[in-house]
């Protein structure tokens, strides 16, 4: 696989005598890849996802992304491929209607309109608020702007969405509903995705999972291992799912099972073979 | 409540009217307002009158949404109407008792000037009636155009209208959600003397407008991350083209106007 986003020794702080925010991170993203980066609140997860798009240049150490240096000259380049959904849906919307904010970032870039109609359909429909076109955006749920967002970032078609907490304000099924969108959208449009989260219920997804602490990697491996290490995690201000640590506990007292389990069906399947068996 | 105030008056349709090109209905509307001062007898009031008539006719918009529109107005046309009745001494006296002494000359004057102001009122709110603020904010951007060869800032003009329509009824509901939050702390927003109840807004304001700045950023920072980067070569989805009905619409107006000129002494 080839690396798509590559941090090499990067450092970061918002000013000169600030503390540093990251320090001397490098990991490196392959094409089609997910990674969730978690970290608990001011570990610099966010500031890694701006640095992603150039919304913000480290001091130390370089980013490189599809084969290109992020330099002031660069970002516009480098935001064609680089998609980015935030925090708060109502903070992101531009556009007065619903297919005024999908079109909003195709006009940045000047598409051409007919082009623009297209697009703005077929990039509803994948993330299906293609009924909503004409709506006004205090009309729509916090998850259905969450999704107008999406349709906005994959219709500009970037090689990389990258989404910087993106459900943490939406309520249950608006998070359910991005999640499911989400996980389609990356296999239908070939993309990588980069899930910041504090939430490691999330992670459970994805490829790979780094995991941030103080501004340093702490960790990357894939999400069982990660999970394995349930009271360090807790250590470093995460909150760990209540099923990892339940199989955790169970470990701790001599009860292995097969596969880790990361959802309350799975942890049943696991119990029941299990029990089964002996 | 969101519905009345947002979107200002706009009263949705598919008459000939609503479907105009906004920018049609601006200049058409532009050089009404011109014309009107230009008429000076009966019959060039009574053409212009007709005009407006039809025109509200053709939107089928229904007549207490135009009344309703009109209320904060009945006022100024009335007071307009009185001064003239008091102040303009011209032509022979028709009433004469006590204080009251009107003159004809006052009499006809107040009218007229009522009847413009009313005209000119109606006019314009055929605007907002017929057309939504986004299609408002579109045609300004268009006609105002060639004005970004002496380097006014057209585009960043168009879009911070079009953001400050779109985030009203996010800051409505702000406010709305605010108010709940501070009147369950014991703010009391409706009774008291005119000075507390003044007062009682600052709890209001502060946190209105810290959040507002949030946004504010925030929005910046994800206009940017989407490749925002100013007006330069930035195409538009929204697009405005005259059509036949534009061509009728300016050839009517004409029409009247040549009728005006023919009419008035």
């Amino acid at each position: 696989m080839k690396p798509l986003i590559e941090f090499k020794h990067v450092s970061f702080r918002y000013d000169e005598n600030g503390p540093w925010v990251l320090k001397d991170v490098s990991f490196t993203i392959d094409e089609r890849e997910s990674v969730a980066i978690i970290g608990h609140n001011g570990s610099g997860k966010s500031t890694i996802a701006k640095l992603m798009n150039g919304l913000l240049f480290p001091q130390e150490g370089e980013i490189w992304i599809n084969d290109q240096r992020l330099t002031e000259s660069s970002i516009w380049d480098i935001r064609r491929n680089v998609g980015m959904v935030f925090q708060n849906p109502d903070n992101q919307f531009v556009g007065a209607t619903v297919q005024d904010d999908v079109a909003f970032g195709m006009e940045n870039r000047g598409v051409a309109r007919t082009v623009m109609q297209e697009r703005i359909k077929s990039s509803l429909k994948a993330v299906n608020m293609e009924k909503y076109l004409l709506t006004e955006p205090h009309r729509l749920s916090g998850g259905q702007k969450q999704r107008v967002a999406i349709a906005g970032v994959i219709a500009i078609s970037p090689k990389v969405l990258i989404l910087d907490e993106a459900t943490v304000m939406l309520d249950p099924r608006g998070r359910k509903e991005i999640m499911e969108t989400i996980s389609r959208l990356i296999t239908e449009e070939q993309l990588s995705l980069v899930t910041i989260t504090h939430d490691l219920q999330e992670v459970t997804q994805t490829d790979r999972v780094i995991v941030l602490n103080q501004g340093e990697v702490w960790m990357i491996d894939q999400p069982q291992a990660i999970l394995r290490n349930g009271n360090k995690l807790r250590d470093i201000g995460l909150d760990v799912p209540f099923i990892t640590t339940l199989s955790n506990q169970l470990a701790q007292r001599g009860i292995s099972l097969q596969k880790e389990p990361f959802t309350t069906e799975e942890m049943l399947e696991e119990l029941w073979t299990l029990h089964s068996k002996t | 409540m969101l519905n009345s105030m947002i979107i200002g008056q706009y009263v949705p349709g598919d008459s000939f009217i609503h479907k105009l090109d906004p920018r049609t209905k601006i200049i058409v509307i532009f050089f009404y307002v011109i014309v009107v001062f230009f008429a000076n007898n009966a019959l060039s009031y009574g053409l212009l009158t007709l005009f407006v008539l039809l025109a509200v006719a053709i939107t089928r918009i229904p007549l207490r949404f135009i009344i309703k529109g009109l209320t904060p107005i009945w006022f100024l046309i009335f007071f307009t109407f009185l001064l003239h009745l008091f102040l303009t001494k011209e032509g022979p006296i028709v009433v004469d008792w006590w204080v009251f002494t009107f003159h004809k000359g006052g009499i006809i004057q107040g009218l007229i000037i009522s009847l413009r102001f009313l005209l000119l009122i109606l006019m314009t709110s055929l605007l907002t009636l017929t057309t939504t603020p986004i299609e408002i904010t579109d045609a300004i951007e268009a006609l105002l155009h060639p004005l970004n060869k002496v380097k006014f800032p057209v585009h960043e003009l168009a879009l911070m209208m079009s953001i400050s329509l779109r985030f009203i009824p996010t800051l409505m509901q702000e406010t709305d959600k605010i108010s709940k939050a501070q009147a369950s702390r014991g703010v009391d927003f409706r009774t008291g003397k005119f000075k507390e109840r003044l007062k009682a807004i600052i709890p209001l304001l502060v946190p209105l407008f810290v959040s507002a700045f949030k946004r504010a950023e925030e929005l910046a920072m994800a206009m940017e991350a989407r490749g925002y980067q100013g007006g330069e070569g930035r195409t538009k989805l929204r697009e405005l083209t005259y059509v036949t009905r534009d061509i009728v619409m300016f050839v009517i107006f004409i029409i009247m106007v040549i009728g005006l000129f023919f009419l008035r002494n």
